[in-house]
């Protein structure tokens, strides 16, 4: 996580994302009313809201993965659909595949030549190389996930949705995925869009936070801390308590 | 005083138990050996032929093991033995590939078509409830006893375990890794290759197993009752010579037989689940 490379340039391959309008319901409840969003050119951004909030169904929305009742979804300028990675919320390997082979799955269809010298290397890159053989039984929670964001990797992304990938892991291998995450943020200028309901984890890795609140966008926070002092700092700290003051609402002292 | 009692323990005690904890720990090392499946079945074994000897059990009602080893031997030089072996292992095989064959095809089907489903796979939920054994008159009336008839009725016994495991399988591959599939751009083929199929596997093979049972049970009431070879053929020939040796033989052969098929499924499994610890040896 180098200072040097504070943001990647908004002219690098991120995918720039764009929401009109987008509504989604489930029988008779609308979990999103009409949201609009822009996510510039390899922006991270930091979707926390509560449970039911609606924030899993956005991110469900732009990767593609589900249909909106209403308005609609633009990648890029043109609309390029395949660029989109999804980590999800459990690491979701094939139990039947080796590592490797798992991480070869996010090349596509068509890994082409060199695919598999890929693989290995963003495995190496994750710290799992020597693993790379295994079946995903034998490997933590931490491992796995490792191997999830590997595979998001592996077909260098113009666009990472990320839906609560962390959540499940304990505190220190959550850090540790964190750094991962952005090192490979700052490496692949990629667009990241992160939902969590974890705001010191927003605060820690995004550029701008929303929250979400019954299907609209309630606070958009532009986070412009230096990336290296964000950890535990006081200014991260007083952001942190805004963003939860924000969402505990009326309970608020 | 105390000095003598722990002296008198000391010395005592060990001669008594070392003979004891000797055996115990060879019976221990024995229980886990890999073989001490077969202990059982070799105790008992002894048992009978011990009880054979001291004249317990008349040769009519039981012979002796020797007996029905030698019997064995005799019908394996005279090549009656092998031969009626290999008929009923290829019946068996015939049968198991075609209904297995069928039951897995339509499995498949009606786990990834709902069309599929909805058009077949009420009538053989309901065919599947008639025991295909009582067929049988109705085979016979078809086929005659001619080697048609056995392949109908193992392949109609194996169908159903292979098809309702296959189906069960398919339907409970985790929804989540197929999406993520989807995510990830596989084709509808790629996805049934690297993610339906190796998901529904293991319920694939405890259906193979079943259909095992289900095929060597077929293929004895098909032999004795409508055959002119084949094991079960043997022993309903030697029991109208009274032989009771072959008879006993016959029987044997099934359970010996079974048993191999079993470890073959077994040996199988290890091999293309490895990924899953359940099945690793």
């Amino acid at each position: 996580m180098s200072a040097a490379l504070e943001r990647p340039a908004a002219s690098g391959p991120g995918l720039a994302v764009t929401a009109r309008g987008l509504s989604r319901h489930f029988g008779g409840a609308a979990v999103l009313r009409g949201l609009d969003l822009h996510v510039p050119a390899g922006q991270f951004l930091a979707v926390v809201g509560r449970s039911g909030s609606g924030k899993s169904t956005l991110l469900r929305l732009l990767g593609g993965l589900d249909r909106p009742d209403g308005g609609h979804v633009l990648l890029g300028d043109r609309g390029e659909s395949t660029a989109a990675r999804i980590m999800f919320q459990e690491p979701r390997l094939l139990p039947w595949a080796t590592v490797i082979d798992n991480v070869a799955v996010g090349l596509g269809p068509r890994p082409g030549a060199g695919g598999r010298m890929r693989a290995q290397a963003v495995l190496d890159r994750v710290g799992l190389g020597a693993r790379s053989g295994e079946w995903p039984a034998g490997l933590s929670g931490g491992q796995k996930s490792r191997v999830a964001l590997a595979r998001a990797l592996v077909s260098r992304p113009r666009l990472l949705l990320l839906d609560e990938p962390l959540g499940a892991l304990d505190a220190l291998t959550r850090i540790e995925m964190q750094g991962l995450v952005e090192a490979a943020w700052i490496e692949g200028g990629f667009t990241a869009v992160l939902v969590t309901h974890d705001v010191s984890e927003a605060v820690t890795l995004a550029d701008r936070l929303i929250v979400i609140e019954h299907g609209t966008i309630t606070l958009d926070l532009s986070l412009d801390l230096p990336r290296r002092e964000r950890r535990g700092s006081a200014q991260a700290a007083a952001l942190e308590r805004r963003v939860l003051d924000h969402l505990l609402g009326p309970t608020r002292s | 005083m105390q000095g003598d009692l722990s002296e008198v323990g000391g010395r005592i005690a060990p001669a008594r138990a070392l003979p004891w904890r000797g055996l115990a720990s060879r019976i221990v090392a024995v229980g886990a050996s890999p073989h001490a499946g077969w202990l059982a079945p070799g105790a008992l074994l002894l048992a009978w032929q011990a009880a054979s000897s001291a004249g317990m059990i008349s040769d009519a009602v039981l012979p002796s093991p020797a007996a029905v080893a030698a019997a064995g031997w005799s019908l394996t030089l005279s090549g009656e033995l092998p031969h009626h072996m290999g008929v009923s292992f290829l019946r068996a095989m015939a049968g198991l590939a075609v209904g297995g064959g069928i039951g897995f095809a339509l499995g498949l089907a009606n786990g990834s078509s709902a069309l599929s489903h909805r058009a077949t796979d009420t009538a053989l939920q309901m065919a599947r409830n008639v025991p295909h054994l009582a067929l049988i008159p109705l085979v016979i009336l078809w086929f005659g006893i001619g080697e048609e008839a056995k392949l109908f009725l193992v392949a109609l016994g194996v169908f159903f375990p292979v098809y309702v495991n296959t189906l069960h399988g398919i339907r409970s591959v985790d929804p989540q890794l197929v999406e993520m599939g989807r995510c990830y751009g596989m084709t509808r083929a790629a996805l049934f290759r690297r993610v339906v199929l190796p998901g529904a596997l293991p319920s694939v093979f405890v259906g193979l197993r079943f259909a095992l049972g289900v095929m060597w049970l077929t293929l004895i009431v098909a032999e004795t009752i409508a055959a002119q070879s084949g094991i079960g053929y043997m022993a309903m020939q030697a029991r109208d010579f009274l032989q009771t040796d072959v008879i006993v033989l016959a029987i044997l052969i099934y359970a010996v037989l079974g048993k191999l098929a079993d470890g073959v499924t077994r040996a199988l499994e290890r091999r293309c689940l490895a990924w899953n610890p359940a099945y690793r040896a």
